[in-house]
């Protein structure tokens, strides 16, 4: 029999399943640097249960011989650790899928015959090792031993992976891994499988990081000393991030009660002076919603990261959705102005939470980054992210004895000043306010500073983040994103590879860059995808420019789009 | 009458005339000018309702957020800028009812601000509806026939979770009410006063009078820092008790946990970050 050839153009998904608490997500770490190091490009998503052990997760990598960045349908080596996960993924195995396992423990009534199995019996070779906490450090050597990483390199990463554990157990995943990797060696050698996948030396030495780090490098960069926030998922992982490096950046770190005292301890650490960071998701959001009112109306400024999940309610905890855009486009009751970021790259996300937190400052604005779990969830690598040029710009004003929180300014913005900082008073409040932040029930006052806070408006639709368009300027086909769709769109064009089809990615989306229908109308078709059920970005774009979109692809079962599936949506409107 | 370093002169106050708040005023002022802070170090957060407007009638910095959640704003304040001196100041619907929440994990988190809660065991600003604190069978044109729930022992509950400080004073009684502000003032930790308070206009019920007759001065042997003789004390009915009721002087405070000041108190808009520093944290996402 010929070996069985894996790899697509040097591009080769790999997809590991099992039940929660069997491991998946370290066979992830290990493997997603393990085999960056080794020179392949990696990319790495998961799509998980809201469950802490059973049920059956998976977990995506591309190893690529070039960069990849989003998830793909296909399967091309696929590793389950129990049957419950062959069913999991029944759907995308096809005839060129190589199943690596052993056949007995996957097909205890037969039919491994049906498909191109390769028998490495991990349950028996962990229970082997010690027991079947191994299994998963066996399917890490396995795949190592097939992607050819040097077997030294390998073990000293598990040794130190492991570090923490006892010795007996470092011992015992380093012999898991050793046997795995021989393994796959030896299927190598017996010529059952070539994998057509080259490493880079170029790319060893990249960073290899997920949305939640560059969030939380971003906000690092813009000067984030302080976040309050509730765990709740897909967000959290900002908030263990910035608690990680809390000590080593000076940042004040606490788990509030619940989410509106962190939105409420978010606007008290602004108002004196500190550099605030919310991190949440659509439920624990929308307790906080009056505080954004709040926000609004004292003018201080406010970072709130929104990773969005499935809704409304607890909807599906541990997917993606991007069903909040209208949530925190209208969050809050009464009339005032905020920016809305929509990352879709790491870098754009390292740059945009900096960017929230200068804008955010200046404005005196609430400013969100809008993310989503696919987002927080998903690994690449890329060579660098340069921090260098970054600062924090701080707009606080020294007050004297005359100072008014609330002077009524040209532009709207009064200097922000803050308690103990000069000789001057600073009040807020959130009645109706006079020009020295006191309460007040003059009407007119209400109109002039209902129009200062409007005039925020102006200003911000002048400073907004353009539109980024990916293919050529005389394009007759548009399609439209925003946020964590940015990769899988970009490379479904690639895949169409057609030279009459751009794409407009939207990495900000409020307000809306004016040269927005400009784009829309020079194209024949234009066609709007996103992740939720009733195209919010297509509404916005129609409420705010009163063009009508073509087309509305729209997904919302909770997972990401795979570039089969843009390809295949777009393929049928081209 | 010579203006005082909190006065904001001539301004139009909202509250009814007799109110119990004009006396919490006076003593807030005159504690605050005793202890000698100067307005500008002072923040008072409060939420909504008539004892929330207080900020607004006293010199000094004002935080005046949402109805319940003038702790976690004045926390924040405190956790942003230890140096400055912050109150969050409410009644009892706004503290005990609609912020119970942050009352009791303030409780427990601890940090080194005075909260100071009117408690005139009715709601005033929406016009006489039941406060946490209202007696049972209080009538109210909600609570018809009259209120069936349990009031909120806000002194037992402080010291059942062990809280750092907690006093209860009556509005009443200006004198001891500056002292025992101050008192909380000067405590390192959360510091609970209690003021017990008439409302005028809708609490016919606890009066001035009845306030006289239902409430005293803990004895000079009382010793606050027996905590089980402070619950009991607390829990017990009968007359309520006023003055400083417990004391915790062990327990660190929230600001000194945070690693932020473990070896340098600057406030932190004083502070720039280590872009060295984080360019090394993203090189260090180059190995495993």
């Amino acid at each position: 029999m010929p070996p069985a050839v894996v790899g697509k153009n040097g591009d080769i998904s790999v997809v590991l399943c099992g039940e929660a608490g069997q491991g998946i997500q370290t066979v992830e770490q290990i493997l997603t640097q393990l085999l960056k190091s080794s020179g392949y490009s990696i990319f790495g998503t998961k799509e998980y249960m809201s469950r802490v052990r059973g049920g059956s997760n998976s977990t995506q990598i591309r190893v690529s011989s070039h960069r990849v960045c989003s998830p793909v349908d296909r399967i091309d080596i696929l590793i389950p650790f129990d049957t419950k996960a062959l069913e999991h993924v029944r759907g995308r195995i096809r005839a060129d899928t190589v199943i690596i396992g052993g056949k007995k423990e996957l097909f205890p009534a037969g039919g491994a015959d049906h498909f191109n199995c390769i028998d490495i019996p991990l349950s028996e070779i962990a229970s082997q090792v010690g027991g079947a906490m191994y299994m998963n450090t066996v399917g890490s050597g396995v795949i190592a031993g097939l992607f050819s990483v040097d077997r030294q390199r390998l073990d000293d990463f598990v040794a130190a992976f492991f570090g923490d554990s006892s010795e007996s157990v470092i011992e015992k995943n380093r012999d898991a891994a050793a046997r795995g990797y021989d393994a796959a060696i030896k299927i190598i050698e017996d010529g059952r499988i070539r994998l057509d996948v080259s490493a880079n030396p170029e790319v060893e030495n990249d960073i290899l990081m997920n949305g939640a780090d560059a969030v939380g490098i971003g906000a690092i960069a813009g000067g984030c000393d302080f976040v309050a926030s509730y765990p709740m998922s897909p967000s959290t992982a900002v908030l263990v991030f910035l608690a990680f490096h809390g000590d080593e950046f000076g940042i004040v770190v606490e788990q509030a009660e619940d989410e509106i005292a962190a939105m409420n301890m978010t606007l008290g650490a602004w108002y004196a002076g500190a550099r605030a960071l919310v991190t949440t998701s659509g439920g624990g959001f929308a307790l906080m919603e009056e505080a954004v009112g709040l926000a609004g109306m004292i003018e201080t400024p406010a970072v709130i990261h929104l990773a969005q999940r499935p809704g409304p309610a607890t909807g599906l905890p541990t997917r993606t959705e991007q069903g909040d855009l209208q949530l925190a486009m209208y969050s809050g009751h009464g009339e005032f102005p905020r920016i809305i970021l929509t990352p879709g790259s790491l870098e754009d996300a390292v740059y945009l939470t900096h960017r929230a937190f200068n804008r955010a400052d200046k404005y005196q604005v609430t400013a969100f980054i809008l993310t989503d779990q696919y987002f927080m969830d998903s690994y690449y690598n890329l060579p660098s992210v340069d921090v260098s040029g970054l600062r924090t710009v701080r707009h606080i004003v020294e007050t004297d004895e005359t100072y008014q929180r609330y002077f009524l300014s040209e532009d709207g913005i009064s200097p922000r000043g803050i308690p103990g900082f000069g000789t001057g008073l600073v009040a807020v409040d959130s009645d109706e306010h006079d020009e020295n932040g006191h309460i007040t029930e003059d009407l007119d006052l209400r109109i002039a500073m209902v129009d200062k806070r409007l005039k925020k408006s102006a200003a911000l639709e002048n400073d907004t983040v353009p539109p980024e368009l990916i293919g050529k300027d005389d394009y007759s086909i548009l399609a439209v994103g925003w946020g964590s769709t940015y990769h899988v769109i970009k490379e479904a064009l690639t895949v169409i590879g057609r030279d009459d089809i751009s794409f407009l990615h939207f990495k900000q989306v409020c307000p809306l860059h004016r040269s927005t229908v400009e784009y829309l109308k020079r194209a024949r078709v234009t066609a709007v995808v996103e992740g939720n059920a009733t195209g919010q970005f297509a509404n916005l774009i129609k409420l705010r420019t009163g063009f009508d979109v073509h087309h509305r692809i729209l997904k919302y079962n909770g997972l990401q789009y795979t570039v089969e599936e843009v390809v295949g949506r777009l393929s049928k409107i081209i | 009458m010579k203006q005082g370093p909190f006065d904001r002169g001539a301004i139009d106050i909202a509250w009814c005339p007799g109110c119990g708040n004009f006396a919490i005023l006076n003593a807030l002022k005159a504690a605050l000018t005793q202890l000698g802070i100067s307005p500008e170090q002072i923040v008072i957060a409060s939420g909504i309702g008539q004892a929330a407007k207080m900020p607004h009638y006293v010199r000094t910095n004002v935080f005046n957020g949402l109805h319940g959640r003038a702790i976690p704003a004045a926390t924040a304040i405190k956790a942003a800028n230890p140096g400055l001196t912050v109150i969050a100041e409410g009644g009892d619907g706004d503290m005990y009812g609609e912020g119970g929440n942050h009352f009791i994990h303030a409780i427990r988190r601890n940090p080194d601000i005075t909260a100071i809660i009117h408690n005139n065991m009715v709601y005033g600003l929406t016009k006489g509806q039941a406060s946490p604190t209202s007696s049972l069978g209080f009538k109210t044109p909600v609570q018809v026939g009259g209120v069936t729930e349990e009031p909120f022992n806000a002194m037992a509950v402080a010291i059942a979770l062990n809280a750092s400080f907690v006093a209860r004073a009556f509005a009443g009684d200006v004198d001891q009410t500056r002292d025992i502000i101050k008192a909380a003032i000067s405590h390192r930790g959360f510091s609970i006063v209690e003021i017990l308070q008439p409302c005028v206009s809708f609490n016919k019920v606890n009066t001035f009078q009845w306030f006289k007759e239902n409430s005293g001065y803990v004895e000079d042997s009382y010793d606050p820092s027996d905590r089980s003789a402070a619950f009991n004390r607390a829990a017990e009915g009968g007359k309520m008790a006023l003055g400083i009721c417990y004391v915790n002087s062990e327990r660190s405070c929230f600001e000194e946990t945070l690693s932020p000041y473990s070896e340098d108190s600057t406030p932190l808009f004083k502070r720039d970050v280590d872009m060295a520093k984080l360019a090394r944290l993203v090189d260090s996402k180059r190995q495993a």
